[in-house]
């Protein structure tokens, strides 16, 4: 058992994998849910996919870019959940319950 | 020692991916998104990623979990949303049948690009194991910040203002006297 655990050491590819595997969940989950608290939370979970993506990157290439790069997308991200709760919040008191399929014409 | 705390972490990744996709009460969905947070925090401390984990669990656990919370109590959608209900007719298997080949595509390319990938190419990574200095990773993550990518963190201050004046904007009450609001 400890000579499985000291042999097989997590590669790069298998944090590639688990963020796709997440990325993944979180697309189905946009595309299933009609909820739109819940549908940001989703997007929020492909941005996480995408954050483990370029580290996992920056540490195989040695390189600190990455990292930097997944510093800016979490204040985008912050940004835009920011933004994005606020205009959910100015819908939803017009019209209390709407879900996403509700709102397919932009007018008020 | 790390294949285990690979595959914990992995566990709490997937199941509170999942649990948000799932689970038909959105609060449930907010904590299960903080379970998956905390997952991405621990793989971040395990690549070595120690600033990042601390800013993931601070801004995104702590702040941005909270707001959603915040919203779905303010607006009172607390309730359970009834999940049997399929708007569209075969959206679910569609959705699920896009997901594997969604899946199958960036696996397939993450395999066989593993081997393009040269290890070591970049300018070098701190390692606090190697240097001896548990604030390598800070140190150097800040002096890429404020150096090279100095313009960028400026545009980002803009942003976060323009963020910050829109949804005062957008979460004003209407004006009741029919002026401009």
């Amino acid at each position: 058992m400890t000579a499985v655990l000291a042999i097989a050491t997590p590669t790069t590819t298998w944090y590639l994998v688990l963020a796709a595997m997440l990325f993944t969940v979180g697309a189905v989950g946009v595309l299933v849910r009609r909820n739109p608290l819940v549908m940001f939370m989703c997007i929020e979970l492909m941005l996480n996919a995408v954050n483990l993506t370029f580290v996992a990157l920056a540490k195989r290439l040695g390189d600190i870019s990455g990292q930097t790069t997944v510093f800016f997308v979490m204040v985008v991200a912050a940004a835009e959940v920011v933004v994005g709760l606020g205009i959910v919040v100015a819908i939803l008191r017009r019209r209390p319950g709407a879900t996403a399929d509700d709102l397919a014409e932009l007018k008020g | 020692m790390e294949l285990v705390v690979f595959i914990c972490a992995a566990a709490m990744v997937l199941g509170g991916a999942l649990g948000v996709v799932v689970r038909s009460h959105p609060v449930h969905a907010a904590l299960s998104l903080v379970l998956t947070l905390f997952g991405v925090a621990v793989l971040f401390v395990a690549q070595e990623a120690h600033f990042l984990a601390a800013v993931q669990v601070i801004v995104y656990a702590g702040a941005i979990v909270v707001l959603f919370l915040f919203v779905i109590m303010l607006l009172g959608v607390d309730r359970v949303e009834d999940i049997d209900v399929e708007p569209i007719p075969v959206q679910r298997p569609l959705a699920i049948i896009v997901g594997i080949g969604l899946l199958s595509v960036l696996v397939t390319a993450v395999v066989q690009a593993s081997s393009a990938v040269v290890a070591g190419s970049g300018s070098g990574l701190d390692d606090a194991t190697v240097t001896g200095d548990n604030d390598s990773n800070v140190r150097q993550i800040a002096r890429s910040l404020f150096g090279d990518y100095v313009f960028a963190f400026e545009l980002v201050s803009v942003l976060l203002v323009v963020a910050v004046v829109a949804t005062v904007l957008l979460s004003r009450r209407p004006d009741k006297t029919g002026g401009p609001r």
